[in-house]
């Protein structure tokens, strides 16, 4: 195994566990880059073919390295029909890019989930996980402009 | 008064509002034990502060971390007091959710404080069947939005030979929109658990997963330490075996929730459905035997137990016994998780609960997307399984999304069918081609280059994608579109005939005009447009425009608005990058 990944070794091989290594690098990493594709395939005993068609399935695996925030708006229903368009439309003007992609700068990526079930705080959306409710322009503005700060 | 203890909301929405300072702050003040506790499901006032004195309990909403509210919780004030209103204290029935709130969702002692575990204890001194008979005449149905009689399903599992069966927890609430399945598992996690336990006794099963989605990391934690607490003091042991139990995360992919699909992604392959029979309780997990059933059927398990089936049947409607969660959400004044006897009624839900005003709202969404919209004229309908099919939407898992007068319905078709027609998994052609070409339709409709013949398409194809599917997601992928049509033909005929978008949502229907008596030309829109598309003279240029309403909600005027037009709009990037 390349040792980058060796973490994969407290999950134990059995087929069944491959999503759970993919999810373990991705948390790890960020991203599946070609290597970690590979080294699940050796390691789970899958063939690549199959690993790749499994990471094409689900929409939570991501091929390309994220920014260094993660800017996920929630598009579920409540969120929607509250506004998700118009939000998407204000950060991707703020940070010109779109929903998929990462900022030059590597600082941000931009993309929409389906549904964070925050719904009462509709609409929201998270960074790296921290999630911001009832949003309109000024305060989607003003998280952005928060993390850019940080830096 | 003596404060007894301080209870603060800390599932995803509490903290979402800023509940943690809240604790954080709380707890540099007093000395008085400070809990947090699961979603005490009043999210529109989040963070609720609840204050227990020896003789009443206080409740706080919309508490900042600020020291002037944090003093007003500690001396018990009048202000920002939260009364829960009695349209909603009188509906509401709390049988499955009555704890939530009153402890921290992790600390099983407190569980057990309040009955937990009670359930399991009386299941255990029965026979399995006895069990099995127990829930069968509950009439508890999956609630997960089959409606599958629970009961038959359990009996189904224990009928079988076999050394290993599995119980499949289906935590994978990919219905956007929906949070109870959530709600539970952060607040109650012992409870899901313990009707999982009393269903492996029933049914002698071995092994338990629970799937659940990964956008949901709080209920992930919450369940992974209950089941570490439960197996540390030997409830994982019944009938003398050791019950192997486990949390598997989901990847994003709502077909998942199909039973056959999401055993596939358990076994680590792409969720794709399968033909059935054989169903899961002949040929699940691995070939094992399996039984699969929603987050909100377990909770419910442990207190058919503890109060008998007879009690429990005792509430709800024919077709629908028990109580159901719902999570209100949308256009309403106060949206939250509420749980409710089968039976009562939409507008009881909607104006009473939600507290929206009748007359603001023309529609309710069950079901997400696949259910359907209900007008508001149909509001008196009793909410339980049957009377909701029969208006082509559906229970579901109990997401009802309501839609106010200034939402374009087309529009909300047209999100369903973008969401399902890319959560597709591609196995079946009427779903794969069929709702995509069903999106594309509505994706001109709602860009203003709709016509007729895409109309009469929408409802023809609809149809054919319903019967050519194998699984719920392409054979319920039309009921958003289908029952729109049916309740709201005309504002369809408005975006094709008429070239309107009667709620002017729609971007390539509607223009932005500023209505100058009332401008007092204060810059605001101007400075908030991205784009440059208003002059110095207030004046928008709509063929710049991107509709992306800044201007409106930066004036202080409300002078700002949408008018019917459109004929200017283009979507292209070139137009976007002007200025």
């Amino acid at each position: 195994m390349i040792s980058t990944f060796a973490y994969l070794e407290e999950i134990h091989p059995e087929k069944g566990n491959i999503i759970k290594g993919l999810q373990l690098i991705q948390q790890k990493e960020g991203y599946l880059s070609q290597e970690a594709l590979d080294t699940c395939s050796d390691y789970f005993s899958v063939p690549p073919a199959e690993v790749e068609g499994v990471v094409t399935f689900y929409s939570q695996f991501k091929r390309v390295k994220p920014g260094k925030y993660r800017v996920s708006v929630c598009d579920g229903t409540a969120c929607h029909i509250k506004g998700t368009p118009l939000i998407l439309d204000w950060i991707s003007t703020a940070l010109g890019i779109d929903d998929g992609e990462t900022d030059a700068d590597g600082l941000f990526s931009l993309e929409t989930v389906a549904c964070l079930g925050c719904c009462s705080l509709a609409p929201v959306l998270s960074v790296n996980g921290e999630i911001f409710g009832n949003l309109n322009r000024k305060s989607t503005l003003k998280i952005l402009k928060k993390f850019r700060r940080q830096g | 008064m003596q404060i007894k203890e301080i209870r603060v909301g800390v599932s995803s929405c509490g903290l979402a509002a800023g509940a943690q300072a809240v604790v954080d702050k709380l707890k540099q003040k007093t000395d008085v034990t400070v809990l947090g506790v699961g979603c005490i499901g009043h999210c529109y006032a989040e963070p609720l502060v609840e204050v227990v004195t020896a003789d009443t309990a206080v409740l706080y909403g919309n508490v900042s971390d600020k020291d002037k509210d944090i003093d007003a919780v500690l001396s018990l004030a009048e202000e920002k007091r939260l009364d829960v209103r009695p349209a909603r204290s009188e509906k509401e029935n709390l049988k499955i959710t009555g704890i939530i709130g009153k402890f921290e969702p992790t600390d099983i002692d407190a569980y057990m404080s309040f009955g937990g575990f009670e359930g399991l204890k009386k299941a255990l001194a029965m026979p399995a069947s006895d069990v099995v008979t127990e829930v069968k005449d509950s009439f508890l149905r999956g609630r997960g939005g089959g409606g599958f009689p629970t009961g038959v399903k359990w009996s189904l599992l224990a009928n079988k030979e076999a050394d290993e069966k599995v119980l499949i927890c289906n935590a994978d609430e990919g219905d956007p929109g929906a949070f109870m399945d959530r709600s539970l598992m952060e607040s109650l996690p012992y409870q899901v658990l313990e009707g999982m336990l009393i269903a492996a006794h029933a049914t002698a099963a071995s092994k338990i997963f629970i799937y659940c989605r990964a956008e949901y990391p709080l209920a992930i934690k919450n369940v992974k330490i209950a089941i570490e607490t439960i197996k540390a003091r030997g409830l994982n042991v019944i009938n003398g075996k050791g019950l192997d139990v486990q949390v598997k995360e989901g990847a994003g992919a709502f077909v998942c929730g199909e039973e056959t699909a999401l055993i596939h992604s358990l076994e680590g392959k792409r969720g794709m459905p399968r033909f059935r029979p054989p169903y899961p309780t002949d040929s699940g997990y691995l070939g094992l035997p399996s039984m699969i059933s929603n987050v909100e059927t377990f909770a419910n398990v442990p207190i058919i137990i503890r109060e008998g089936a007879a009690a429990y049947a005792a509430v709800g409607t024919e077709g629908g016994r028990g109580t159901k969660l719902f999570a209100l959400a949308g256009d309403v004044k106060y949206p939250g998780l509420v749980e409710v006897p089968m039976g009562v009624t939409l507008a009881e839900i909607i104006y009473g609960i939600g507290g929206a005003e009748p007359g603001s709202v023309k529609a309710v969404q069950t079901g997400g997307p696949s259910g359907g919209c209900i007008p508001a004229r149909l509001f008196d309908t009793p909410v339980d399984y049957d009377s909701l099919n029969s208006l082509g939407a559906i229970m579901g898992s109990g997401g009802l999304i309501v839609i106010g007068n200034n939402r374009c319905m087309v529009e909300t078709a047209r999100y369903f069918l973008d969401f399902t027609h890319r959560e597709s998994c591609g196995k079946c052609t009427f779903c794969r081609v069929g709702a995509k070409r069903m999106f594309e339709a509505l994706e001109r409709i709602t860009g203003g280059e709709g016509t007729a013949k895409d109309v009469t398409f929408l409802e023809e194809m609809g149809k054919k994608v319903k019967a050519g599917s194998l699984c719920g997601l392409g054979a319920t992928a039309p009921n958003p579109v289908l029952a729109t049509l049916r309740y709201f033909k005309e504002e369809f005929d408005a975006h094709v005939v008429d070239r309107q978008c009667p709620a002017m949502e729609c971007a390539a229907l509607s223009d932005v005009a500023i209505h100058k008596e009332n401008c007092t030309e204060c810059g605001l829109c101007i400075k908030n447009c991205a784009v440059n598309a208003i002059s110095d003279d207030y004046i928008v240029d709509n063929r710049i425009c991107t509709r992306c309403n800044s201007c409106i909600e930066a004036c202080p005027q409300n002078t700002i608005s949408r008018i019917p037009g459109g004929s200017g709009f283009s979507s292209s990037a070139d137009s976007k990058e002007v200025g």
